[in-house]
């Protein structure tokens, strides 16, 4: 099992150089200078001349490639001109409030589907096909859309939460449901899929008859089964949390990556975009491991293989 | 014989049950599924339930459990467990029946215990949910003594593996070890053998044997397979369409059957005796068996006769297919983080089918035979040796090469509905098989393709999945056949249908054979099967031939020791014809 895990882990590292590969390629394949991409929409006499300097832009493509890659993997982004700061401190200060966001919102959508499949698999016709309609709305709801009601209903009518900013535990709990529900509204469909694709399993009868209670077949026994099509999912439910954070973090003007991201696009703060676009990649590449690693776990039939 | 006097004799039955009916659905929702059965279980007795699929075999016995599904409504003049009238019990008490008092033995425990656990956690599980063990050690115990008991060796390493690391009949013992390990007075055991090789469904009834003789527990046996009920039951029940037919003693059962289906049952078993005859044409000589249909006298053993086929067609010098020292290797890993080891899978094997020849193949699951058949389909590439198809070179030739030849060599697999696509129609499916016609010549000849396999044209807009096994099977012939083939290689091809399904099916493969001169090779793990239709046979052990000959040379005088266990774990003949 070691082996597979180690050879996960340096598959990884092959994806990871390969995002880095791909960022320095696009960078020297836009049209224009580098030195003029890289400045966005700054001007001022020297500005050109210093970003060559620091991006050794007058040497050979190759060294200069070599130069990058090392520089990302010893985790300099370099400057960001715009903001006058490193870009390694921008992103650095707004991932905080972002990943606590995310972990929320994931934690929660998690858990809602978790409960609401387990308690609605297998069910009474009626039953079904309303969680069914209720989850494939909030699968299919923008996350603003949600955002702006909750925010209508708790924060300007309740004034339960507060309308934006990011102090305390308050101001998280809008954000986080705006950016689960369609999450957990996806996960409570594939999951129940998965539960009642197991309870046809011929084991389940053996369980049955062992005098396991249909809660305890669900719970010691089916759900492992069916974790194994939702960590399928894993991979997608990382990059749909950071893509919706971008916008929940807009919507309830929360400071965090999103905003931070936002802003750079928008005033082509080329390096920020460009380590935020590595940093994704980076995420996406280390969740996948861990399922990859997780499914082995959950799994034993897959050690053999 | 007054139910008193049973009571009187013996101690309380384990199951007692008389006029049970199973309805599913609706109030009014027509035919019951199980009606009007009586069933009686002593302690140290193994009863069996017969019959084909729908019978409603299995749904008697999970009714024992209150498993018979959703939306079973049950009712019964008496039904009482060990004394204890269960149609009072509610949920609570039905879950302390249930691995307790009754424990359940499926078929194929690789699905039927939970593959994402260890065979200790599944065995260990029904010991602490009935709460007889608390103490981790004490349960690790019970659950190494149990493994020990049905017969599992090194039961401390076997126990820390999964369902997918055990061989087919250590995975089946550990499935009866978690039935068994709290201790029920009652087995289930529905079709615990089916889907084994003989010589290891052999040792799994054993353990159930075992379980009734040493230790007095009472063994519910559902099987279709009347060789495996012979073995094992003191009496046996026969259902049909969700009735009890007929039932007694289990000798006096099959060797003097009453009923007409039990009859047809016993004779619908093909046998060296059954050589040259149609199966399903089998009936009782009531000539020979005076009085076999009355209740009173001593019926003689019934004689059963079966009409003829069509003269089998002189086997030719023609060879069809030449397959000459064959062999092939797979690297594997040995063992969790081992290293790599050689597998032979097949060593230097030769022989020959010429036309109008049909050559059986037999053997034990991982023998090698069908790692042969797909060397001789041209789906696997031979390390060694070569394939030659009427003369002309096969295996060590090019795919594109082999496509002039490829419609002469025909298959038929054991479970058609895998093999077709499911979004085609009947007339699609034979279609593929059929070149060169114009549409409508095409269609009259698919036409008469369906008629020769007794299938009318209204199956030609049918799809597979709303197909019976044997009308899919059927199709599978017909497709075959549409090709006008030198050789078909049937693999299995009624190992999952029922018995008087696979009686017509059979019967079916030999008439078109004799008429039309194909060669066959038949690939079974069914001995009387081969015997009934096969030529000569090979018996193959380890990837080698280990024994060849004419069927009745190899099978009544067999040189070779793995020949003859083989041939001793057939359970033995049970009526005489």
């Amino acid at each position: 099992m070691w082996r597979q895990v180690l050879a996960r882990l340096g598959a990884s590292l092959v994806v990871a150089w390969g995002s880095i590969t791909v960022a320095f390629l696009a960078l020297h394949a836009l049209p224009g200078q580098v030195e003029d991409i890289l400045a966005g929409d700054l001007d001022y006499p020297g500005l050109r001349e210093a970003i060559a300097a620091e991006w050794g832009l007058d040497r050979g493509i190759g060294e200069q490639y070599v130069a990058f890659v090392t520089r990302i993997a010893s985790g300099d982004f370099g400057m960001s001109y715009e903001l006058r700061q490193p870009v390694t401190d921008v992103v650095a200060s707004q991932l905080l409030p972002t990943v606590y966001l995310a972990a929320t919102a994931g934690i929660l959508a998690f858990s809602i589907a978790v409960v609401l499949a387990t308690l609605t698999s297998g069910r009474g016709r009626v039953a079904r096909r309303i969680a069914s309609i209720v989850e494939l709305t909030f699968a299919s709801t923008p996350v603003f859309w949600i955002g702006i009601l909750l925010l209508m209903v708790f924060s300007f009518n309740l004034r339960w939460f507060p309308v934006s900013g990011a102090e305390g535990w308050r101001s998280l709990v809008l954000p986080a449901i705006t950016l689960a529900l369609p999450t957990a509204g996806l996960l409570t469909q594939v999951l129940r899929d998965a539960i009642e694709k197991t309870l046809d399993q011929p084991f389940v009868t053996t369980l049955r008859a062992r005098g396991l209670s249909e809660r305890q077949i669900r719970v010691q026994h089916v759900l492992r089964h069916a974790a194994l099509p939702m960590m399928t999912l894993g991979g997608w439910i990382i990059g749909g949390l950071l893509g919706g954070a971008v916008i929940t973090e807009k919507v309830f003007g929360r400071p965090g990556l999103g905003t931070t991201t936002l802003n750079a696009v928008l005033s082509h703060d080329v390096p920020v975009v460009l380590a935020v676009v590595l940093l994704a990649a980076f995420i996406y590449v280390a969740a996948s491991t861990i399922l990859d690693v997780l499914y082995v776990i959950i799994d034993p039939r897959l050690k053999a293989q | 014989m007054s139910k008193a006097a049973i009571s009187i004799s013996i101690p309380q039955p384990l199951v007692d049950i008389e006029g049970l009916t199973v309805h599913f659905g609706h109030a009014d929702g027509g035919r019951p599924v199980v009606e009007d059965v009586s069933l009686i279980i002593h302690p140290g007795e193994c009863v069996a339930l017969v019959g084909e699929s729908g019978s409603g075999k299995s749904v008697t016995a999970r009714t024992l459990l209150n498993l018979a599904g959703n939306g079973a409504r049950i009712t019964a003049r008496r039904f009482r467990l060990a004394g204890e009238d269960a149609m009072r019990f509610d949920a609570a008490r039905w879950r302390r029946v249930r691995g307790r008092e009754i424990g359940l033995v499926m078929q194929d425990a690789l699905v039927s215990l939970d593959p994402l656990r260890s065979i200790a956690q599944e065995v260990g599980e029904v010991v602490t949910n009935a709460g007889l063990l608390r103490g981790r050690r004490e349960i690790e115990e019970r659950v190494i003594d149990t493994l020990a008991r049905v017969g599992i060796p090194d039961p401390e390493i076997r126990s820390r593996q999964y369902a997918h690391e055990l061989s087919g009949g250590l995975r089946q013992r550990a499935l009866i070890a978690a039935a068994i390990a709290a201790g029920p007075r009652l087995v289930i055991a529905d079709e615990p053998t089916t889907a084994l090789d003989a010589t290891v469904q052999k040792q799994v009834i054993d353990v159930l044997s075992r379980r009734v003789r040493d230790e007095g527990v009472g063994l519910l046996l559902i099987s279709h397979d009347l060789a495996v009920v012979a073995e094992i039951a003191d009496r046996v029940h026969v259902m049909r369409a969700g009735k009890v037919v007929e039932s007694g003693p289990t000798a006096e059962v099959l060797s003097r059957p009453r009923h007409v289906y039990t009859r047809q049952l016993i004779a619908a078993v093909p046998s060296a005796t059954s050589r040259g005859t149609r199966l399903s044409s089998a009936r009782v000589d009531f000539e020979a068996a005076s009085g076999s249909g009355d209740e009173d006298g001593q019926p003689q053993p019934i004689r059963i006769i079966r009409d003829p086929l069509p003269p089998r067609p002189v086997v030719s010098g023609e060879v069809v297919l030449d397959v000459a020292s064959i062999g092939k290797r797979y690297r594997r890993r040995k063992g969790v983080g081992g290293g790599r080891e050689t597998f032979v899978a097949l060593d230097d094997v030769s022989f020959t089918v010429s036309t109008g020849e049909v050559v059986g193949l037999v053997g034990e699951s991982g023998s090698g035979k069908s790692t042969c058949a797909k060397i001789i389909l041209g789906l696997l590439k031979p390390d060694t040796g070569t394939v030659r198809l009427l003369g002309k070179p096969w295996s060590d030739i090019r795919e594109s090469e082999r496509r002039a030849l490829r419609s002469k060599l025909q298959y038929i697999p054991q479970d058609p509905l895998s093999s077709f696509d499911p979004r085609y129609r009947v007339s699609d499916i034979v279609a593929e098989n059929v070149w060169g016609l114009s549409r409508k010549q095409t269609l009259e000849h698919i036409v008469w393709l369906l008629d020769q396999v007794g299938l009318d044209s209204g199956f030609l807009d049918r799809y597979p999945r709303t197909m019976s096994g044997g009308q899919r099977q059927r199709v599978a012939i017909a497709r075959a056949l549409a090709a006008e083939p030198a050789l078909i290689v049937c693999d299995e091809p009624v190992s999952a249908l029922d018995i008087s399904i696979q009686a017509q099916v059979i019967d079916l493969i030999g008439e078109l054979q004799s008429r039309l001169r194909t060669a066959l090779l038949f690939i079974s793990h069914d001995l009387g099967l081969i015997h009934h239709v096969a030529d000569s046979v090979l018996v193959m052990k380890d990837g080698r031939i280990v024994e060849r000959g004419p069927v009745d040379d190899v099978f009544f005088h067999a040189a070779h020791d793995y020949t003859r266990t083989l041939l001793a774990a057939v359970p033995g003949p049970f009526a005489a014809s």
